[in-house]
């Protein structure tokens, strides 16, 4: 403690101000890199909008070295993997949420939620490898498909991957409902099954919105995983059966490509030019999730 | 069936999607272990790759990704916490603050692959670091912040505020109060944070691939400047790209990486579950 006491109050007051001021720099130094990333992308991805015509990027076709860059089929593959992988992650998610929140015991909760973070933690090249060994084989010899690396494949990994995210989040809009909701339908004489579907999920209605967004986020940026079990064929996915195919996302694309592409080609600012889109979407579904947390908090939190 | 036959049942579906959602992820662990644990010995954990990764060990892709984790550590750490302090302590409700909380939410959100973008662009050719480690750790440390940010704050957050009242009614300033009163308390929640954060950096992939990943590379790091193997980098590398490659090195890979990630994160869940026994508010 000798060292505050050597101090005149001049130097003191000094001592806090620069303090403050550093961390008031660290503070805002994430506005910093999210202008950073952004500005990167300009710079490198907007070239490929410029020197190449719309009507190539706008087509069906990805062949880069015959100059064909068409992002629709990675556009279209991008959603249709997503997509099924949200529409899997929805229910189970709601539905582990409810369980841990409203009616497990508290020894199942004591198991269920480090079991959860744990599939948290797992990395994204581990799954990937276990849906490429494990998964893609099983699927092959169960829906008689030629290959196991298909859209439906990367949806399945995809949909565990994103639900921690739903999970955690659906459970604190869970908890945000106010007692008094419950005791009301309660004392109505609903029983707790009643009480939870007809009153306390309604009510928690926006945070499961806010955890579908958030882990639709996640789920469009995901890329060992996905470029692991999805078979990485640039086809339109437009056919019923191009879920049971193979298909190719941005994400991976960009991980595939990047690596063998000569900095300054036209190649080069098109794989720019997708992680530009990407940041684009990911920060579009960021945002409505952050309006929607951030309407919750004014309003107190319904506590 | 009346309603409490109706809710019985409901309750008995609920647990039973609970353990469709549990049970693969022990499945994910137990066909890895079972199938990898052949692989790991003395050998696997010390030695150079050989004949072409289909031999030997995986030594240079561990201490890689051993370094990477420091790297990312030492750059993610000062300014995550620095972040949070600013935010829980010093920071009124205001639109800048909102737009910083915001900023935190979309890092969160960004691709792991566009990071990589971001550290080719930047810390790669930009800044003329090479592919390097140090190129690596930064663009890792980048993607890290905004958990070390968000859970640091929530640490400090639930300091009860007479902690701070008390700190100044002795004399002592704010900053004295943060240091000497408010980090104390919340450094078992930061460290948590720090550690799940880093489990993270460690497991990724995507943002090394253009920033540090070397495909092969027979030797250990000299210096931040160089180019490394990396655990997770190596695990795709031999998945895909060498035939032949014996399934039993794969998985043995594989579980080393899973056990390093899922060892940090036993240590974090008892480090919190410990100081919240202890914790005396």
């Amino acid at each position: 403690m000798a060292d505050e006491k050597v101090l005149t109050n001049g130097q003191t007051r000094r001592a806090e101000f620069v303090i403050e001021a550093i961390v008031r720099v660290l503070g805002f130094s994430a506005i910093g890199f999210v202008t950073l990333i952004f500005l990167f992308l300009l710079r490198e991805g907007v070239p490929a909008f410029l020197e190449i015509a719309p009507g190539n990027l706008l087509g069906s076709r990805w062949y880069p070295t015959f100059g064909l860059f068409g992002m629709l089929p990675l556009i279209l593959g991008s959603l249709l993997v997503t997509v099924t992988a949200i529409i899997i992650a929805l229910p189970l998610g709601v539905a582990t949420a409810v369980f841990v929140r409203e009616v497990a015991p508290n020894w199942a909760r004591g198991v269920l939620k480090p079991m959860i973070e744990v599939l948290a933690g797992i990395p994204s090249v581990v799954l990937g490898f276990f849906g490429m060994t494990l998964v893609a084989p099983l699927i092959r010899q169960r829906l008689g498909t030629p290959t196991g690396l298909t859209a439906f494949t990367g949806a399945v990994i995809l949909a565990y991957m994103s639900l921690p995210t739903i999970i955690s989040v659906a459970e604190d809009a869970l908890d945000a409902v106010p007692k008094s909701y419950r005791d009301g339908a309660r004392a109505m004489g609903a029983t707790e099954w009643q009480t939870i579907w007809r009153v306390v999920v309604p009510a928690a209605r926006s945070g499961v919105v806010t955890a579908v967004m958030l882990g639709l986020g996640r789920a469009i940026g995901e890329t060992m995983a996905v470029m692991l079990v999805t078979g990485n064929a640039a086809r339109m996915p437009l056919t019923l059966d191009s879920l049971f195919r193979p298909a190719r996302t941005m994400t991976a694309t960009v991980a595939a490509e990047m690596g063998e592409v000569a900095q300054g080609s036209v190649h080069y600012h098109v794989l720019f030019g997708i992680g530009l889109i990407l940041f684009i979407l990911t920060f579009a579904i960021n945002l409505t999730a952050a309006v929607a947390i951030f309407q919750k908090r004014r309003r107190g939190g319904l506590r | 069936m009346d309603r409490y036959q109706i809710q019985r049942v409901g309750f008995v579906v609920l647990g039973l999607v609970a353990v469709i959602v549990v049970a693969p992820i022990l499945v994910v662990i137990g066909a890895i272990a079972v199938r990898g644990i052949g692989a790991v010995d003395w050998v696997f954990l010390t030695q150079m790759p050989r004949d072409g990764m289909r031999a030997g060990g995986i030594f240079p892709a561990i201490v890689g990704t051993v370094w990477l984790t420091l790297g990312t550590a030492l750059a993610a750490i000062p300014v995550g916490v620095g972040g949070a302090i600013y935010l829980s302590e010093y920071a009124r409700d205001n639109l800048l603050t909102r737009a910083i909380r915001l900023a935190i939410i979309n890092l969160a959100g960004v691709p792991s692959v566009v990071y990589g973008l971001f550290g080719l662009g930047l810390f790669v050719l930009f800044l003329q670091f090479g592919t390097s480690i140090i190129a690596g750790s930064l663009t890792l440390a980048i993607m890290t912040l905004p958990i070390i940010i968000s859970t640091a704050e929530e640490a400090l957050r639930a300091v009860p505020t007479e902690f701070r009242t008390v700190s100044a009614s002795l004399g002592g300033t704010r900053w004295q109060g943060i240091r000497r009163v408010v980090l104390p308390q919340a450094m078992p929640g930061i460290i948590t944070g720090v550690i799940l954060g880093l489990l993270r950096a460690a497991g990724e992939t995507a943002p090394i691939l253009f920033t540090v990943a070397a495909f092969f590379l027979p030797r250990l790091p000299q210096s931040p400047l160089d180019q490394t193997m990396a655990l997770p980098y190596h695990l795709y590398v031999i998945s895909t790209q060498v035939p032949g490659m014996p399934p039993q090195i794969q998985y043995g890979t594989a579980l080393v990486l899973l056990a390093l990630v899922l060892s940090l994160n036993i240590v974090a869940t008892l480090i919190r579950r410990y100081y919240r026994r202890r914790r005396e508010w």
